[in-house]
């Protein structure tokens, strides 16, 4: 341990309203921020910083004495964001955490913490699919944004330029305005490295967001923090299959711009999406790869009693509400069983969409629990007893196991719904093979 | 091991310890628990390790950004490694580092080291990080 490090020494070129910041004349906000981003630019090697438009924040996310200590230290000095910020999930459910039976002490930090973020200018967004709501980038823009998966939906599928920003890079960007000219913000570093062909796969499969979570595991496992292009994909994919697939890819790797050819902006043709150059190396998806991703997000056993069901992660859109509604449907009245908990977690402002449509009541009368602002790995809301749950998200069935020290079924939105019904675990086999 | 290894210092500083060697990459978010230093990842090859106060090696960084907010929670408590050793650069690590050192003036080293440099590590020696990004293995008595 030492406390050599500061911003004496640095070699990145600052301007004079960088200068004026890091000098602390507008206050210790200003300062930390300002050095925290020059001290990055120097670790990551950036010569000079670059200006950003808009923030999404994700160090709101994680509880803890130093994040709440952190965040308040930039509200008593005068912090105040820069740019248009959003907000990723807090801890908890802010409207109903006593519902949900998460202990006061727990929800009174997570609520100070969110205040202090509302305090600095950003807007209470609480979700970490801010890209289906308020505020989403538009092509080419410079960004800061935080949440890996938001990362790489804004960066491929948006076509914004932003870097993975860890917490509290993210707020110093907001605070500032500025970061590293470096990465992905730069459009020679978002050229394709390794081309993946899908080979062989039924088309039927793709109709399954499970199963783009399953090609965004494998893509995560295969190319880690690398750039990946992905040909023979069907052309009309969802918002929400794209979701996630990148939630996927940035849980099992690094994964933070992915181009489909003829779907993503960046990628109208393998060449472009290589910027003419050849690939590092090509790798066939085959059926066999792909069942294989899927298999191994999964650690329970058909049968195997469950104790939760998890929807939502990253946070449920207005469609994905309205499949499982379709799947509930189809299960002619049956509910979920009582020794179950299902977990349907979103935004208020898709909440409030979907309760136009009438859904919320019909969910809530299957037995859903809707959860807002927050998720299962940051709110303690599935049960500390749950031994096992199901899931469609690839993100989830990654890191529930250390998280929540459960064993994972990962499946269709239709196992989710007949497991929930159950109270065991179903597995729908699929048909990969072209 | 012998000799020295040339490392690129991310964050300055120094240290000695043990070296907890992983050869697969981790994020430390849903990797280690912020609140004891214990590896969680079952998928990880040290899982149920506690890497506090150890020199932690993994090849890279992956998955959540919120990994810098463990780190900065760990070096907090008291349960960080002393030292954090990558293959390839590792801004989410460093960017911890830098922050606890900004809000509690406590900071581990972040050191890069290239390919060769890492493959000469060894799991469970003791080394000592010098303020030039090199890697010295120590003698070390038992027990």
């Amino acid at each position: 341990m030492n406390s050599r490090n500061d911003a004496s020494g640095l070699r990145v070129r600052l301007n004079e309203q960088d200068r004026a910041m890091l000098s602390g004349a507008s206050g210790d906000a200003d300062r930390l921020a300002m050095s925290v981003i020059a001290q990055m630019a120097d670790a990551v090697g950036a010569e000079e910083l670059i200006s950003v438009e808009q923030a999404h924040l994700d160090a709101c996310a994680l509880m803890s004495t130093s994040s709440l200590e952190f965040i308040e230290h930039i509200v008593n000095h005068a912090g105040h964001v820069r740019v248009p910020t959003t907000l990723n999930m807090v801890s908890v459910d802010l409207r109903n955490w006593r519902s949900l039976g998460v202990p006061g002490e727990f929800a009174e930090q997570a609520s100070r913490i969110a205040q202090a973020y509302c305090q600095i200018g950003a807007v209470p967004t609480w979700t970490c699919a801010p890209y289906q709501s308020y505020l989403a980038p538009r092509f080419g823009q410079q960004v800061a944004w935080g949440e890996s998966n938001a990362v790489a939906y804004a960066n491929s599928v948006l076509g914004a330029r932003t870097n993975r920003y860890g917490d509290y890079m993210d707020v110093c960007a907001a605070i500032t305005g500025r970061v590293p000219k470096h990465g992905l913000h730069l459009f020679g570093n978002r050229r394709g490295e390794v081309l993946v062909r899908i080979r062989g796969v039924h088309p039927d499969v793709w109709k399954h967001t499970a199963t783009w979570a399953s090609l965004g595991h494998f893509l995560g496992r295969a190319v880690g923090s690398g750039i990946p292009v992905v040909d023979g994909l069907p052309h009309t994919v969802s918002s929400d299959q794209l979701k996630a697939l990148g939630a996927a890819a940035a849980s099992s790797g690094g994964i933070a711009l992915f181009h489909i050819v003829g779907v993503t902006p960046e990628a109208p043709t393998a060449e472009a999406a290589f910027h003419g150059s050849e690939p590092e190396h090509i790798i066939d998806a085959t059926p066999d790869i792909l069942g294989c991703a899927w298999e191994e997000l999964s650690s329970a056993c058909a049968g195997d009693p469950v104790d939760a069901v998890v929807v939502g992660c990253p946070h449920y859109s207005y469609h994905e509400f309205e499949s499982l509604v379709r799947e509930v449907e189809a299960a002619n009245g049956a509910c979920v069983a009582p020794s179950v908990r299902f977990l349907l977690i979103t935004s208020a402002p898709m909440h409030a969409l979907a309760e136009r449509s009438g859904w919320v009541d019909r969910l809530k009368a299957f037995g859903a629990i809707l959860v807002h602002d927050t998720c299962p790995f940051h709110s303690p809301i599935v049960q500390k007893s749950a031994r096992t749950i199901v899931t469609e998200s690839g993100k989830c069935a990654y890191y529930a196991p250390g998280e929540l020290d459960v064993n994972v079924s990962f499946g269709t939105i239709g196992d989710c719904v007949r497991s929930a019904i159950e109270g065991a675990v179903i597995k729908e086999e699929l048909q990969w093979t072209a | 091991m012998d000799g020295v290894i040339r490392g690129r210092m991310i964050v300055r500083g120094t240290a000695e310890g043990r070296l907890v060697l992983s050869r697969i990459s981790i994020s430390l978010w849903g990797g280690v628990d912020p609140e004891t230093g214990i590896v969680i990842d079952r998928r990880h090859d040290r899982c149920g390790v506690d890497i506090s106060g150890q020199i932690f090696a993994f090849p890279e960084e992956k998955g959540s950004s919120t990994a810098s907010a463990v780190l900065v929670e760990l070096i907090r408590n008291g349960h960080s490694p002393v030292a954090i050793v990558t293959r390839e650069l590792a801004p989410i690590v460093a960017l911890g580092s830098i922050v606890a050192n900004e809000l509690y003036r406590k900071s581990v080293p972040v050191v890069t080291l290239d390919a060769a440099g890492f493959n000469q590590l060894v799991d469970g020696t003791n080394l000592h990080i010098g303020t030039d990004g090199s890697i010295r293995m120590r003698a070390m008595r038992e027990g």
